[in-house]
């Protein structure tokens, strides 16, 4: 009798352990399902003509992504111009003056703002510079990644500074050295690399983000270097090429979803070995 | 100058960024009110039960959209939540040390691809399987239920359900996996000297002890996948109509609103979006400070990414 509720009982534990292990082959096949089907539909399309040359009508063949390439870069670059220092410099009240209601309520946003559906900040950027220039672009699709990027740098910041062992501060203060320079040149300098990391991150984040720039930064089938036009990206590209009807097309959505994927991957790899070494 | 005013102006100044962030949240959400006055004012709280968008008669309702986020990212959870915390017990208790930290790593690059990936795998290698495969599969032997009647299409409001619930696996399994590693060992091992086994271990010692942290890691979840725009967009089949079956295509909000924004230039349909946008930010909002409270109630979890 005992004997049978103890088989039943290990017969449960082993149905439940097989399951976990599935779980984690199916978490794991899933990604190489899906890298693996990206990369050996996408290298076919990559050559040098997809780097350096415009995208072609329906029907010519031949022709490149440079204008989405190009156009990723500089909306990132200049989300990045807003975010990385505000977003440091918020992590470093949080971190070193972050005490109170004031504090907390700031703390809170940040996480909740972490949350925030992409669409959201698309349609907030829409509402703020679209409607008052009445024009879609590179502007403000810039502003809305930097509304995404800005919470991941503002909380891996704070949780980096407080990494930053108090001799190194005391140190500093007790030779003279004003708090805010032993701030900027000591407690920031310690933690560079760490910030660093979560600036990847949050680039590798927005770098991927086609949702808030279909209304804000719009796309562009020619090169744009204006902020107040509309400007291409890789993701914005990829997703018209991917619902197009054109063979062609598909091919070139491919072929952009393997450059962005490994984009992303090598951003985040480097970002998370990096992070890891440092523990 | 004096080195105390030199500080002070250094703390004024952060504190006045971290102002921004007030500003910023208070900003989306007085924008967002202000925009969608117009929809607000023509169709009120109607607007939520109607089920009837039709932009060239200027009439709309929200329902089929509401409707459709719903029981997408419902679905989504039901099929990740089982396979995360799987995960998770895999990780925190079942595998080899050697094993944990590439299966850990594989499982968050998921979370880092871009969620238009998904969509175009969703849309060229999941849909036809669901299609050729799955749909007609689950149409056979479970078709005398109403979710699964009707004509297998590939793209609908499984599908989505299937791509969204991939792209929240990773959120929930790696909060969970923290949540069960800092359980203390003095209790694993007071639920084993009463005699039970490794699993009965863990699913009354350690999921309970847990649990706090866990819900708040699926509300997280759920959050996303509310929010999660591209992929399902991609796969969803974008149809504004109310279906039991989760073979017929449907649509979300935040799909409605990617496809439509560009296009509308009727006052009233813009302000219509961007209501359902309000809509999801409400939830999401809701969701993520839940979630929240409930993770730092978990004092070990401070220095935990969510």
């Amino acid at each position: 009798m005992s004997n049978l509720r103890y088989r039943k009982r290990k017969l449960t534990q082993d149905v439940m352990f097989i399951s976990s292990y599935v779980s984690a082959v199916i978490g794991i096949s899933l990604l190489f399902l899906i890298l693996g089907y990206v990369f050996y539909k996408g290298v076919r399309g990559i050559n040098l003509d997809f780097f350096l040359r415009l995208p072609t009508p329906v029907g010519v063949s031949g022709g490149g992504m440079s204008n989405a390439l190009i156009g990723s870069l500089y909306l990132i670059g200049f989300a990045s111009l807003f975010s990385i220092p505000i977003g440091i410099l918020i992590g470093v009240y949080l971190s070193e003056f972050g005490r109170g209601a004031f504090a907390s309520l700031v703390r809170f946003l940040t996480e909740t703002l972490a949350g925030l559906p992409a669409i959201v900040a698309g349609i907030f950027a829409y509402t703020v510079i679209v409607i008052p220039m009445r024009k879609f672009s590179a502007l403000a699709g810039s502003f809305a990644l930097s509304i995404l990027m800005l919470p991941i740098i503002v909380k891996s910041t704070e949780e980096l500074l407080k990494m930053v062992p108090r001799d190194l501060r005391e140190a500093s203060l007790a030779l003279g050295i004003p708090k805010w320079k032993t701030i900027v040149k000591v407690v920031l300098s310690t933690a560079k690399s760490g910030i660093l990391t979560g600036i990847i991150l949050a680039v590798a984040r927005a770098g991927g983000e086609a949702a808030p720039l279909l209304f804000t930064a719009l796309g562009n089938s020619y090169m744009n270097l204006y902020p107040h036009e509309p400007m291409a990206s890789l993701p914005v590209q990829l997703y018209v090429y991917a619902v197009s009807p054109y063979e062609d097309w598909h091919q070139k959505a491919w072929a952009s979803a393997l450059v962005l994927v490994g984009i992303v991957l090598i951003a985040s790899v480097t970002a998370r070995s990096y992070a890891s070494k440092r523990r | 100058m004096s080195r105390k005013i030199e500080d002070n102006l250094f703390k004024w100044l952060t504190t006045l960024l971290a102002l921004a962030i007030v500003l910023l949240s208070t900003g989306i959400l007085l924008m967002l009110t202000h925009s969608s006055g117009l929809s607000f004012k023509e169709f009120g709280l109607g607007f939520l039960g109607s089920s009837e968008w039709d932009p060239v008669r200027k009439v709309f309702g929200a329902l089929p959209f509401v409707w459709g986020t719903f029981v997408s990212a419902t679905l989504a959870l039901l099929i990740a939540l089982p396979i995360s915390i799987g995960i998770a017990v895999f990780l925190s208790e079942l595998s080899p040390l050697w094993v944990r930290k590439p299966v850990s790593l594989a499982i968050e690059l998921l979370s880092a691809i871009p969620s238009v990936i998904y969509g175009l795998w969703g849309l060229f290698v999941l849909a036809p399987i669901m299609q050729l495969h799955i749909e007609p599969f689950l149409g056979r032997h479970l078709g005398f239920l109403p979710f699964f009647k009707g004509y297998p299409l590939g793209v609908g409001m499984l599908t989505g359900s299937v791509i969204i619930s991939i792209m929240i696996i990773p959120t929930i399994s790696s909060i969970s996996r923290e949540v069960l590693s800092s359980v203390p060992g003095h209790q694993k091992e007071a639920g084993m000297a009463l005699g039970m086994t490794r699993w009965e271990v863990i699913w009354k010692v350690m999921l309970p002890y847990g649990r706090v942290g866990i819900v708040g890691a699926t509300l997280l979840g759920y959050g996303r996948a509310l929010g999660e725009t591209m992929a399902i967009a991609m796969v969803i089949g974008n149809t504004p109509k109310l279906s039991v079956s989760l073979f017929d295509p449907a649509y979300t909000i935040s799909s409605v609103i990617a496809n439509e924004f560009v296009e509308a230039v009727e006052p009233l349909h813009i302000s219509s979006l961007v209501e359902l946008g309000l809509i999801l930010f409400f939830i999401t909002f809701l969701l993520n400070a839940i979630a929240r409270f409930l993770l730092t109630r978990m004092k070990r979890f401070e220095g935990v990414r969510i």
